[in-house]
């Protein structure tokens, strides 16, 4: 099962590699997709070569939404609609950082788009700086820990949230370690008129440093501590969450990777772990999850 | 001349043209002045009178342009409109656009940029755009703000080109004016305007990729070929004009435009409304013996560098008027760029520039009748001005 073709410049266990897989066999051919700059489109478009097997827009780096309402808007106003699915792809960045403005607008309009975002909570293209959806206390290029930090000093945003409350008919967080379940996520997006949204946890194995073996473990151990909560909101309701039977400790999931490592050794670490603890044991209870 | 006349404001013209150039996709952003072209548009589509339509209230002029990215890629005719600080939000969109060949035509209502702020005509905001590779055309007065829009049409969608375009009219003082225009007709502008048929569309059928990464080995010559189209818009501007006449029996003249500039001693340079003053301020001039005459610039970008240098060879001083600034060199675009095309040549005649116009100022003819006194002096005496304000203010600095 490959849709992305072979020969794209993606790292060994990349994960945008694999999001871009299930949402490519998800959607089927019949499709347009846009991307927004970031890893994905670098790695899949050096000129000449792309990997894209279906037709496929990169413009900016926080306009991948807007350029999607004008794709779908043309495929109706000259009768090309038919059953094409316009679907947009990006990173966590041009998601709900510098892509927030664009987003907001196409979903207030009620637009016929799906927009997944495959979230590896940093600006890894650039070189792991620190985004709007980088994990509390992770330690990235601009989120240092040092003597007066444990790293990042804020909770990552909720944009999943956000996106339901434009009144999207459907919005799901799902991850990459779960390819069956995120690829019929998708399939529902996508056959869902209006705006939909797919916020799906992808592991980056440079910027989160782990084993390039260990991608979809990694993922796996988000959902199975609770810090990546997995559920479906249709109308403005939760409709369908993911149990998690017994949620590890979160230090299962932070230890195994090297920017939560500086937790583990830092004076106050223990705290530190505890409020990341905290933001679990909250998902466990806002979302239902035991 | 075809056609029967009827008073409308020059957004209404405008709006009007953009229906009947039959655009398939619509997004905008309102900011004073553009608002009553696109008000006029909505209400179009509002009654049905645009088919094949779809019109996009986007929350940004970001968001307005690069909507028009995706639908143009599909293979719509896109319009825009924006002006001023819609324009500059707009700025990195506009580098893509031209990039990926997208030959979007959108309308400037050129406005002052902030700060401060300011919201009445000067060009600061057309200007300031010139090298995002959009085609740049200017008009003088509503029925040629119209018919440009007809014209940018067929010049942008040439196969050959493939180029943005801006259609500039000057905010209120063309935007707001009511004026006895001929609207265009639908037949025939059917005739001179051929629909949008690109080579390369986003189809499920043949899967295409768009905006695709391009390192050192192969970026120069995107550049190159983006110049190329710009090179062959040169002639097609003209043809585009030239057309419009036989079809419409209207013509503006095509990059450039003259007026008794035949045996001009002094030949003023100027763009877009202040055209017509300069027209009247000429009249009067040559009654007293004054042999002075204008060059119109239409089109900016291409800069009708070959035109320009055959119109002014017999002058003794060319005089360029400019409602922009380039700040730190203290010279106007025009200036800039009318210097720059007679250098290398054999054509020694002195430049000099005047600033005017800024923010909104009024341009009385006495204004542009000092200017023609100034020009006669450099002619008895050499030059002593390089560009300073026609319009300064003393008493406030």
């Amino acid at each position: 099962m490959s849709r992305l073709a072979p020969g794209h410049r993606g790292c060994a266990g990349c994960c945008d590699a694999m999001a871009a897989n299930f949402v490519l066999e998800a959607i089927g051919d019949d499709a347009i997709v846009i991307n927004p700059t970031g890893c994905l489109e670098v790695m899949t478009t050096p000129y000449p070569e792309s990997a894209w097997e279906v037709p496929w827009i990169h413009s900016l780096f926080e306009n991948a939404a807007a350029v999607a309402t004008g794709v779908e808007a043309a495929l109706r106003a000259l009768g090309r609609k038919g059953d094409t699915k316009v679907v947009a792809m990006g990173g966590d960045g041009g998601t709900l950082d510098i892509g927030m403005q664009a987003i907001s607008g196409a979903f207030e309009r009620g637009d016929d788009i799906t927009y997944v975002c495959i979230d590896n909570e940093a600006y890894m293209n650039t070189g792991v700086q620190r985004s709007g959806a980088t994990p509390f206390n992770a330690s990235t290029t601009t989120s240092p820990p040092g003597s007066q930090s444990f790293g990042n000093p804020r909770p990552k945003k909720n944009m999943p949230a956000i996106m339901a409350a434009h009144g999207s008919p459907y919005v799901a967080t799902t991850s990459i370690s779960y390819p069956k379940e995120m690829m019929r996520k998708v399939k529902k997006a996508v056959g869902i008129e209006g705006p939909t949204y797919i916020h799906a946890h992808a592991p980056c194995t440079t910027g989160w440093r782990f084993d390039t073996s260990k991608t979809v473990e990694i993922g796996k151990l988000a959902v199975e501590t609770a810090l990546w909560p997995m559920y479906e909101q249709e109308e403005g309701e939760i409709t369908k969450v993911r149990k998690v039977k017994q949620p590890k400790p979160v230090e299962d999931y932070l230890k195994a990777q090297g920017r939560f490592k500086h937790l583990f050794t830092m004076e106050g670490g223990d705290e530190a772990i505890a409020k990341i603890q905290a933001i679990a044991d909250w998902n466990i209870k806002h979302y239902g999850l035991e | 001349m075809t056609g029967k006349m009827t008073v409308v404001e020059g957004s209404y013209a405008v709006a009007h043209a953009v229906k009947i150039c039959r655009p398939n996709v619509i997004s905008a952003y309102p900011i004073t002045p553009q608002t009553h072209i696109v008000e006029d548009l909505s209400q179009f589509m509002a009654d049905g009178e645009i088919p094949n339509c779809e019109y996009i209230n986007v929350e940004s002029e970001f968001s307005a342009i690069s909507t028009l990215v995706g639908a143009s890629a599909v293979g719509a005719r896109t319009y825009s409109s924006t002006t001023s600080q819609g324009l500059e939000l707009m700025h990195e969109v506009l580098f893509n656009v031209s990039g990926m060949r997208l030959p979007i035509v959108m309308t400037v209502a050129n406005r002052a940029v902030s700060a401060p702020i300011n919201i009445w005509n000067d060009h600061q905001d057309s200007i300031s755009q010139r090298d995002t590779g959009w085609m740049q055309l200017y008009a003088e007065d509503p029925q040629e703000a119209a018919d440009m829009t007809a014209q940018a049409y067929r010049v942008a969608e040439d196969k050959d080109i493939m180029l943005p375009a801006m259609v500039c009219m000057d905010g209120f003082i063309l935007s707001h004016v009511y004026e006895p225009v001929i609207l265009l007709e639908q037949e025939l502008t059917d005739e001179y305007l051929p629909g949008f048929e690109p080579e390369h569309i986003l189809d499920p059928a043949k899967p295409k990729t768009f905006g695709a990464f391009a390192d050192p080995s192969t970026y120069t010559e995107f550049r190159y070929l983006q110049q190329k189209g710009m090179d062959a818009a040169l002639e097609k501007i003209e043809n585009a004009a030239d057309d419009f006449n036989k079809i419409f029996g209207r013509y503006y003249g095509g990059l450039i435009d003259t007026y008794e500039a035949e045996d001009a001693e002094i030949l003023l340079f100027a763009m877009g409304s202040v055209v017509g003053t300069i027209k009247d301020v000429i009249d009067r001039a040559r009654t007293e013996g004054v042999k002075v005459g204008l060059v119109k610039v239409r089109a900016f970008r291409p800069f009708p560098v070959e035109a320009i240098r055959k119109v002014v060879k017999d002058a003794s001083v060319i005089v360029t008027l400019d409602k922009n600034i380039s700040l730190g060199l203290n010279e106007g675009a025009l200036c800039t760029e009318v210097k720059s095309c007679l250098y290398n040549t054999d054509i020694n005649i002195p430049v000099i520039g005047f600033l005017l116009g800024h923010g909104g100022r009024d341009i009385p003819r006495r204004n542009i009748r000092m200017i023609i006194d100034k020009a006669k002096q450099v002619i008895r005496s050499g030059v002593t001005i390089e560009s300073e304000y026609a319009d300064l203010r003393g008493e406030l600095i």
